[in-house]
């Protein structure tokens, strides 16, 4: 009998199997070169040729691609590899038997890494469940998406109620007494929250454009948060950055930078995005691999090259009142009290508090709720934490707004919620329930990502964006595979998606005969399901 | 579609006026009740202008319930009024047993309270009231206040008409403004609480419409006001808004459209008063409206106003002769009860007026 060595890794313990046909490779390794993984390989295999038993038996050596057997360089699946090959010879298959995960942990000790997204399944999404229901047809007309006027805009920054504005009379008109909080009206989805690091200088800069773009030439306000990593000099010193959130979290990455700038920016920041935590994987620190590290990543953080880990929580502080007076106040100060500050959390079973605590804050310098649900995504992380922690956003948005409606604050503090958006394919429906729920507005990041090519899924393809290695340039710094990705085209993609979805948002909110955004407006929406009804309150329709 | 009226006189007016004004509109509506609201009251009423009137329908227990908790508060009742009841089998109407019009002085403790407490306490005392009638729906009570009277029924305005003898005129009941409706609610259930005009501290409202920002509307007037209850329908929000913002807030009544229906933001760019007008539309988001409407209002003072939604989606017209000036949805009613006007003096306010008719009936037009 022949001994096998069972503890080493096999082919068949792999997540993907390359599937090669020979007969059809014309041997231009186009394959081996694309796969930034380095899972396939060109080799020599030995055929024997069958004969009739008179002659002895003969054997000759063919060319084939093989699949490495490695921790570090198996197939991903991405499927690099179909693309390129001019005669459809390969391709990667998912492997049902997969147990790379165990195998993995019990050879290297260590807990496994991923990027991307968790492994959901989203046939079940809430979102899904839910319809607009409650169409105008006669005693209020529906309106015409396509010749009626309609106004998505959104406030973001601290809204007081009407009896703190503090007006007073003025020849029968009013008139502001004292300072107000900055409010800005912006359009009701933002976008980025991914910073100079976990995608590539070349993603970022599409975003950066697709931004600029939206709002100098379309008219749409829209906002892009920059992510923890900094922000380019010349664009913070430019009248752009009018357009960008700066966001601030634990590891206070790039702000050393963006301080020193401060006196030569000729515009004020749209906003300030405190980010406490993340929905993909809540309470746990942001993570850039080492070999993501790239000389400009280094020089905008300030950093040597090294393992990036932002600690869990933000040092110092140790209580939301804390937070409020100290982060929130100096960031406040630092900009004259001219820009919003506002806070990005992961979706928890605790947000509702969190919101309440700020919402009563007596110095009104909160400007901004933002609630990241689990299916968000991310440049790297612990598959435990990935895969297992997290709360979903949609029922925690519907909270913080009944919340708010509870004690007759609603909209005071401006609540975007985000993680997972257009999963399922139809990223405006998501956001139109959202708003409809409580949402002001809508945040996404990792739906730009693949509007501008990534390959990954929710059921386990790529998602190795913390390897460095992203096969489509996004979530790289390698100078060859940043170059798969064109600026230009991703930019242009980001902008057409965003013309859909304003288009389609109207779509939706004609039948409902909405010219401005209907936020809180609840009786608009339906559910097949009765626990969602009873859990969001709305209306059960069967 | 519901149609709606609201006229203003120099001179006193019988409410069969308000019948003949929406009788020719009735295609418009489902003839499903009739409700009408008179203010500065003349006739037999004229005597105690200051002093308030409690006009309710109730049953027997209803009505003995609710004239023990006013004697339990000190109020004393200085004259009483029921309109005469012609019961005719063929009637379409559902009349509740009792229909009392009183108006009480106020308890001596109040003697010498200022205006604003004595109007506290008629607001506590109409909250009290409802809520002890609705405990076994033995009554509705429709306002409590002075120079106020209100009646609102379910069944056909005609019947209705006929059963309370309004067809007839007199001297007895007669104001000077009275606003009608001749539908009751139809989207939701049909409850006396729910039709038009509605009466709140002063303010009268009545609309043509719907509002499709009610859950937003009534999730945020809830918190802010004691007297904000029922929202049988969603038009109680227009009152509601209005309230706030003039008699809470103390805005001028210019800032109810801006409030109601705030100027996209290309237009507030563009303005002066950007700032306020961005502070007005943040803060009081959830008091926007949505949908069509046509809101007439009546205000404490007696001046008469309407707005309409941003995108003037339901009719309205407005007409005037020498002694009285004539809100409603649509001009033929206007022809019926004031055939000689001059025509060429009809207004058909656009969707960014404010009409303003003043107590020398003066007919002011302010663009938003």
């Amino acid at each position: 009998m022949e001994a096998v060595n069972i503890t080493n890794l096999n082919l068949d313990d792999l997540p993907w199997i390359i599937e090669y046909d020979e007969s059809k490779c014309i041997q231009c390794g186009k394959c081996t070169a694309v796969c930034s993984f380095g899972a396939i390989k060109p080799d020599v295999e030995t055929r024997r040729e069958l004969s009739n038993g008179l002659k002895k038996p003969s054997f000759h050596k063919v060319l084939v691609i093989k699949q490495k057997v490695s921790y570090t360089h198996h197939c991903r699946g991405c499927g690099m590899c179909s693309r390129v090959c001019p005669n459809g010879a390969i391709k990667a298959v998912r492997n049902p038997n997969d147990r790379y995960s165990v195998r993995y942990r019990a050879a290297k000790a260590e807990s496994l890494k991923k990027g991307g997204r968790s492994n959901l399944n989203t046939e079940g999404r809430t979102l899904d469940k839910i319809k607009i229901g409650r169409i105008s047809q006669m005693t209020d007309p529906s309106l015409d998406a396509a010749r009626h006027k309609f106004e998505l805009r959104t406030p973001f920054g601290r809204i007081l109620s009407a009896e703190k504005l503090n007006l007073h009379l003025e020849n029968n008109n009013m008139e502001l007494s004292t300072k107000l909080p900055p409010n800005r009206w912006i359009y009701p989805i933002l976008m980025g929250d991914m910073s100079i690091g976990a995608v590539s200088w070349r993603m970022w800069e599409a975003m950066a454009i697709a931004t600029a773009y939206l709002n100098e030439v379309m008219g749409l306000p829209v906002r892009m948060c920059t992510g923890e990593g900094g922000i380019p000099i010349r664009l913070l010193k430019s009248k752009y950055v009018k357009y960008m959130i700066l966001q601030i979290a634990s590891g206070h990455f790039g702000w050393n930078r963006i301080i020193q700038s401060m006196p030569d920016m000729i515009e004020d920041p749209a906003g300030i995005l405190i980010k406490i935590g993340q929905g993909a994987k809540p309470g746990d620190g942001g993570l850039l691999m080492a070999s993501k590290v790239a000389k400009y990543v280094q020089e905008i953080r300030g950093v040597p090259k090294a393992d990036l880990l932002s600690p869990p929580t933000h040092q110092g502080l140790y209580s939301i009142e804390e937070s409020v007076q100290k982060m929130f106040l100096s960031m406040n100060a630092a900009f004259n009290f001219k820009v919003p500050v506002a806070i990005k959390v992961a979706a928890s079973v605790t947000s509702v508090s969190v919101y309440n605590n700020l919402l009563r804050d007596p110095y009104n310098i909160v400007g901004g709720f933002f609630i990241d649900g689990l299916a968000g995504g991310t440049g790297a992380a612990h598959e435990i934490s990935l895969d297992h922690t997290g709360h979903p956003i949609t029922s925690k948005l519907r909270d913080c707004y009944l919340a708010a409606v509870h004690q007759g604050r609603q909209g005071e503090i401006p609540l975007f919620a985000g993680g997972g958006l257009g999963q399922t394919g139809s990223f405006a429906a998501d956001a139109f329930k959202l708003i409809c729920l409580g949402a002001n507005g809508v945040f996404t990041g990792r739906l730009l990502l693949e509007i501008a090519g990534c390959v990954g899924n929710d059921t386990g393809k790529c998602n190795s964006c913390n390897t460095g290695l992203c096969p489509a340039g996004i979530a790289t710094q390698d100078l060859c595979l940043t170059k798969r990705l064109d600026i230009d085209s991703a930019a242009q993609n980001i902008v057409n998606y965003f013309i859909a979805t304003d288009m389609e948002l109207k779509k939706l909110m004609g039948p409902i005969g909405n010219s401005t955004l209907p936020i809180g407006r609840s009786d608009a929406l339906i559910t097949v399901d009765k626990h969602i009804s009873n859990r969001l309150d709305i209306q059960y329709a069967c | 579609m519901c149609r709606i009226g609201a006229i203003k006189s120099k001179k006193y007016l019988h409410p069969s006026i308000a019948l003949k004004l929406m009788r020719s509109q009735q295609k418009g509506h489902d003839n499903s009740g009739f409700a009408f609201v008179m203010q500065d009251l003349g006739g037999i009423f004229n005597a105690h202008k200051d002093l308030p009137t409690l006009s309710l329908a109730a049953t027997v227990e209803g009505t003995r319930r609710a004239e023990d908790i006013l004697h339990d508060l000190g109020f004393t009742r200085v004259l009483q009024w029921a309109p005469e009841i012609n019961h005719q089998k063929s009637l379409k109407i559902e009349p509740m047993p009792n229909y009392v019009f009183e108006t009480f002085q106020y308890p001596k403790s109040h003697k010498y309270a200022t205006q604003e407490e004595k109007e506290e306490l008629l607001i506590d005392t109409a909250l009290l009231l409802r809520k002890e009638l609705e405990k076994d729906n033995s009554g509705y009570v429709y306002s409590f206040w002075p120079d106020v009277l209100t009646l609102k029924e379910i069944g056909s305005p005609k019947d209705i008409g006929t059963y309370f003898g309004l067809w007839e005129e007199n001297e007895e009941l007669c104001a000077k403004v009275i606003t009608a409706q001749c539908r009751q609610n139809t989207n939701y259930d049909i409850v006396r609480y729910a039709a038009h005009p509605f009466f709140l501290d002063g303010y009268t409202i009545l609309a043509n419409g719907e509002n499709t920002f009610f859950e937003k509307n009534r999730d945020y007037q809830r918190s802010l006001y004691k007297g904000y209850i029922g929202f049988e329908s969603d038009s109680q929000c227009f009152l509601y808004t209005l309230h706030y913002i003039n008699k809470i807030l103390k805005w001028p009544i210019q800032y109810y459209k801006h409030t109601i229906t705030p100027l996209p933001f290309e237009e507030i760019e563009a303005r002066q008063d950007k700032d306020i007008l961005l502070r007005i539309k943040a803060s009081l988001s959830h008091l926007e409206i949505n949908g069509p409407n046509t809101i007439f209002g009546v205000l404490p003072n007696g001046e008469m106003l309407c707005v309409c939604d941003s995108k003037k989606l339901r009719p309205v017209v407005i007409g005037q002769d020498d002694d009285t000036v004539i809100m409603t949805s649509e001009v033929t009613g206007i022809n019926d009860i004031m055939p000689g006007r001059d025509i060429a003096k009809d207004i058909y306010p656009n969707e960014k007026e404010t009409i303003i008719v003043k107590n020398d009936l003066t007919v002011e037009r302010w663009k938003q």
